[in-house]
């Protein structure tokens, strides 16, 4: 019987166009900087191309999950940390700038960015008592602590209760709104995508394959984990900033576990390690949320059926499974 | 010698794991500049000295002076920063990453950043630069695109060479090598001596931790041998091969004969 496999070969052009060369063809200019104009001028046409403005209230949303799968793809696949803080980091940040909004009367664009850093900085302390620890333990304490911080406030009737805190300044008109987390997705997409490939990016994806070998290297691991994770929770608390301000409100439902399971569920589809793999997997999952509201609590299911179809067929992932047949040629050849 | 020139002093240090001594009240001294072999059967507690050196264990009781300063107890990573180094019996590279980014890493540490890495001193320059040249440095062939290749494709020696190019890349004062012999071929040894040896010229205490006793003999100034968590004895190479008690407890009767000759 004749046996064949399939042959990969990157395509030359890529090879060269790794360095200098890039600049001296229009061919291989366009090589790199197409498919990144793409995603650019396709995210920023999308609010014009939106039919009403329901669907491009929609649009902010598919952003705001963006930046959330971002920080979860930057911190499982880039520092070896699972977490499931996407609800954490909403609520802390959501909670700050709405309080900072309404307490304060800091305007929106002054309260935003106050929350992103703050909420990191206490996202940062809550979560540095698991950061020496490998193993599963992460992901549980990211779990735990919105769960936790729901019942607290309810309980107690912090910052509104569960009537949550009303009356929060939302964005000047719908424009900006989308503009501004458009913007703030390109900045923390581009911005991680380059870290990555600094020499700190470097020392970070070496925890996650060989912590020992970093303390042996005279670093202390703790240090560069807080670092990964400050970044990775000042995306969520940006993103929940925005979300308070786009809602008008702050309530409990900030800690809802939708924000840890969606930015999750966008990796595994767009494709992880990539980095920007999530935002397409939340431009997928987000609309067809939308779209099958009307089937209520039902969605979910339909959720799990995408998810369990990509698992199953395309475990790399959207990106991954592109970034392959842009990159090589593939061929079947004899044995 | 003094005592003074001891480097590194380990005073009564023992380690428990539960009920079982790992290390039992175990002291030495190294000395500036030397090639020190510590031996003994599996079991004897060889791995876990480094280890409560290097504060990747702490250890239960005991202390270890470094230029005369305590340094028990502190974090691994700190240790490391003071400038003793330590290589892994199972090899920890970063499989993902090229050879030559490896080294990018201890490059960026504090210590590296202080010292300029290996034979450095003040700027430290591009970082991938500097990791090639340590590589080469180390028996990595710049040309055949060795540096290059991700580490989850090397074979084991080169692993080995990239463990040491790690210690190096911190400009170290002192590296323990837990068997950097072991799984290599004789000819892979044979090229491993010479480096062994220039560390030394460069200044470097080197401990070694080795089952490979004819090539260790063949480097070490001093040998010690442990048995069951404690010290048999220590001495010159010469001095511990003519020794009854290790000859009973370690090596055996035909071995020793075979060792020797060799030797």
């Amino acid at each position: 019987m004749e046996q064949r496999r399939k042959e990969r070969l990157d395509r030359g052009i890529k090879v060269r166009s790794d360095g200098l060369y890039a600049l001296m063809s229009w061919r291989e200019l366009s090589y790199l900087t197409l498919p990144r104009l793409v995603l650019i001028i396709g995210m920023l046409m999308l609010p014009f191309l939106m039919p009403n403005s329901y669907w491009q209230r929609v649009i902010s949303i598919v952003c705001l999950y963006a930046l959330l799968a971002l920080s979860f793809d930057f911190l499982a696949h880039f520092l070896g940390l699972v977490s499931l803080g996407g609800a954490f980091f909403i609520g802390v940040g959501g909670y700050l700038s709405a309080i900072m909004n309404t307490s304060l009367g800091l305007p929106p664009f002054m309260a935003i960015p106050l929350a992103t850093l703050l909420g990191a900085g206490i996202c940062t302390l809550f979560l540095l008592p698991c950061l020496p620890l490998r193993g599963v333990y992460f992901a549980i304490v990211t779990l735990m602590y919105p769960l936790a911080l729901a019942r607290v406030i309810e309980a107690m009737d912090l910052f509104g209760g569960t009537d949550g805190v009303l009356g929060v300044d939302s964005f000047p008109n719908p424009w900006v709104e989308q503009y501004f987390v458009i913007a703030m997705v390109f900045l923390f997409m581009f911005g991680t995508r380059r870290l990555v490939n600094t020499d700190l990016g470097l020392v970070l994806r070496a925890v996650k394959d060989n912590d020992q070998a970093v303390k042996a290297s005279g670093m202390s691991i703790t240090y560069y984990k807080a670092i990964a994770v400050f970044i990775a929770s000042a995306m969520g608390c940006l993103s929940g900033a925005c979300l308070v301000h786009i809602y008008m409100w702050a309530g409990i439902s900030l800690f809802a576990l939708d924000f840890s399971i969606l930015p999750i569920a966008a990796t595994v589809i767009g494709g992880g390690g990539t980095l920007v793999g999530p935002v397409l997997g939340c431009f997928i999952l987000v609309p067809i949320s939308e779209l099958l509201r009307e089937f209520g609590t039902l969605r979910i299911v339909f959720y799990s059926l995408v998810l369990m179809a990509f698992i199953v067929f395309r475990s790399e992932g959207i990106m991954v499974y592109g970034e392959r047949k842009y990159h090589q040629f593939e061929r079947w050849v004899k044995v | 010698m003094k005592n003074d020139q001891a480097i590194l002093r380990i005073d009564h240090i023992t380690k428990a794991f539960g009920g079982i001594l790992a290390l039992n009240s175990v002291s030495f001294d190294v000395r500036k500049g030397e090639i020190l072999g510590i031996i003994g059967p599996n079991g004897s507690g060889k791995t876990t000295i480094v280890n409560c050196i290097t504060g990747f264990i702490k250890m239960t009781s005991g202390k270890v002076f470094f230029h005369g300063r305590d340094i028990s107890g502190k974090p691994a990573h700190k240790i490391a920063d003071m400038g003793i180094t330590r290589t892994f019996q199972i090899m920890r590279p970063y499989y993902s990453l090229p050879a030559y980014k490896n080294l990018v890493i201890p490059l960026f540490s504090p210590r590296a950043k202080r010292t300029g890495g290996w034979r450095g001193g003040g700027q430290l320059g591009d970082r991938n630069t500097v990791g090639i040249d340590i590589l080469e440095e180390i028996g990595f062939e710049r040309d055949s695109y060795v540096p290059y290749k991700a580490a989850s494709t090397l074979p084991t020696g080169y692993l080995k060479r990239l463990e040491l190019a790690r210690c190096l890349a911190l400009k170290p004062e002192i590296i323990l090598c837990d068997e950097v012999f072991s799984g290599l071929s004789m000819s892979e040894i044979a090229s491993m001596v010479p480096l062994i040896e220039r560390l030394q010229m460069d200044g470097i205490t080197v401990i070694m931790i080795e089952h490979r006793l004819r090539e260790l003999f063949r480097v070490a100034n001093r040998v010690m041998v442990m048995n069951f968590g404690e010290k048999l004895t220590e001495g010159t190479p010469d001095e511990v091969m003519a020794d009854e008690k290790v000859k009973e407890a370690y090596f055996g009767s035909e071995e020793v004969e075979e060792v020797m000759t060799y030797a």
